[in-house]
């Protein structure tokens, strides 16, 4: 099959050399013969080869890595409904939990915060943090942010007119502005952002483990510092409000900061990084942004429902949980990938296209139910700052090489740009 | 109207205070809460959708 012309999100730049092979038997969605997760042929659209999971709604079997099958939650609505199931766990120390590749497999201390914990434990862990992620609190942190945009990019003009966005831009913003808000120091972000990637993509299970010890061990000795000498981040009103109270122990409060620090970063970076690609390909979009500023709030929400990068959100059922004319089994591995889910045609007319003026509230580009992303509005004003900063400053900006010769994150982590390298 | 908020529930995702900007908006802890003298929702349409929008279903509507 020649993809672009049958399939309806065939990329406009990457119409040649899908990495991924086609299934066009819809039958085999029920016996999960479509292997999850796979890379994207296109590093905003969803992988080609999910084409017949995507018409296989509300839900779909997909096989993972071990060979095992589990259901896959391919409409809106029922991902909502499920995401918002206390009967699906997220407890990654539950043998019945999938694991989407070998690496984790092999990784023995499972353990996350927060989004490894369920209720009630969770909801006592997340108490913690909710007042530092408010909408005012994020508002009030926006003037810092701004400034540190616009600091980034001076540097970036006086480097320029050529450079690597992700390493100029996409990952410094994201990463001086959780480090102040937790009060890491930023001289240290060579450190974490290599560990965090390791953490996050491997590629043996002993890097991961590896890059989870380097990080705990950074955090000990942080917080005995901090302990000495307080600054005034969350990790310091942390440590004085429940750690010194006793109401938290210091494994914990290192649980929080590995997984803030991570979460922090990695992900609006690659938010920042594919949406300047994504928008850099759609010219008329990015015009008709340029020509009204009022935009951008409903853009960054449209980035984040057509660019979904935390594109495979894993749950395990506890108990069975009748769904969309289905049964799913306790025990039985359930995953939602987000891109496939946030282009349900029952949702959204012309999915596979960019609108501003869509309404885009429903979206789960943040999850849904208890674990729904705790610095989701942190994250909309980096994204809304970041990217109209960006093309404010560089209205000439474009890619310094063709969009196909440009690497792209495989498809078991999370979606974005390996390199963006742009002129102006 | 009547506007319910379970702060037992609460997640305090601030999608409600983000959606209906009018209507609600988060206190120190970060929970769910109504601005004052709007309680009843004051009429404002978006009350319905900052109900749908919460991610634990904390908001209940009482016509």
């Amino acid at each position: 099959m020649e993809i672009g012309k049958t399939d309806p999100f065939a990329c406009e730049v990457y119409m040649t050399g899908s990495k991924t092979s086609v299934t066009t038997d819809h039958s085999a969605t029920d016996t999960g013969s479509v292997d999850f997760p796979q890379d994207r042929s296109c590093p905003y659209h969803p992988p080609t080869a999910y084409q017949p999971l995507r018409d296989e709604r509300p839900l779909a079997r997909v096989r993972l890595y071990d060979g095992r099958t589990v259901w896959m939650v391919t409409g809106l609505a029922e991902a909502r409904a499920l995401l918002a199931d206390s009967r699906l766990s997220t407890d990654r120390e539950n043998e019945a939990f999938p694991l989407p590749t070998a690496r984790f497999a092999g990784v023995t201390r499972r353990r996350v915060a927060l989004l490894g914990v369920d209720d009630p434990e969770h909801a006592t862990q997340r108490r913690m943090l909710i007042p530092s992620f408010t909408l005012k609190r994020t508002a009030s942190l926006r003037p810092q942010i701004q400034e540190t945009v616009d600091r980034l990019l001076d540097r970036m003009v006086a480097q320029g007119p050529s450079v690597d966005l992700v390493t100029a831009f996409a990952l410094p913003v994201p990463s001086m502005v959780i480090c102040a808000l937790l009060g890491v120091p930023y001289e240290d972000h060579e450190f974490f952002e290599g560990q965090s990637r390791k953490l996050l993509r491997g590629p043996e299970p002993a890097d991961i483990e590896a890059a989870r010890d380097a990080l705990e061990d950074y955090f000990v000795k942080l917080i005995d510092r901090k302990q000495k000498e307080p600054g005034d981040g969350l990790l310091d009103e942390l440590i004085e409000q429940r750690l010194n109270e006793g109401a938290l122990d210091r494994q914990e409060l290192v649980d929080f900061a590995t997984i803030l620090l991570v979460a922090g970063h990695e992900t609006t970076a690659n938010m920042i990084s594919l949406g300047t690609f994504t928008l850099l390909q759609h010219p008329e979009q990015l015009a008709e942004l340029r020509s009204d500023a009022a935009l951008m709030p409903a853009a960054v929400e449209e980035l984040l429902r057509f660019l979904s990068i935390a594109d495979g959100m894993l749950r395990v059922a506890l108990e069975d949980i009748e769904i969309g004319g289905r049964t799913i089994r306790a025990d039985e591995g359930v995953v939602f990938s987000t891109s496939v889910i946030n282009r349900d045609s029952a949702s959204y007319d012309e999915p596979d296209r960019i609108d501003w003026h869509r309404s885009t509230r429903h979206h789960v580009a943040f999850g849904f139910g208890i674990h729904q992303c705790l610095g989701q509005n942190l994250a909309r004003a980096e994204m809304e700052i970041a990217l109209r900063s960006l093309f404010d400053r560089l209205p000439g900006l474009r890619l310094a090489v063709p969009a196909a010769a440009i690497p792209f994150k495989p498809g078991d982590t999370i979606q974005g740009m390996l390199e963006l390298p742009v002129t102006w | 109207m009547r506007i319910g908020i379970d702060t037992d529930v609460c997640i305090g995702a601030g999608q409600c205070a983000l959606t209906a900007p009018g209507v609600f908006t988060q206190d120190d802890d970060g929970f769910s809460a109504l601005l004052p003298g709007r309680e009843d929702g004051a009429g404002d349409p978006l009350v319905r959708e900052a109900a749908r929008v919460c991610p634990v279903q904390a908001i209940t509507l009482d016509d």
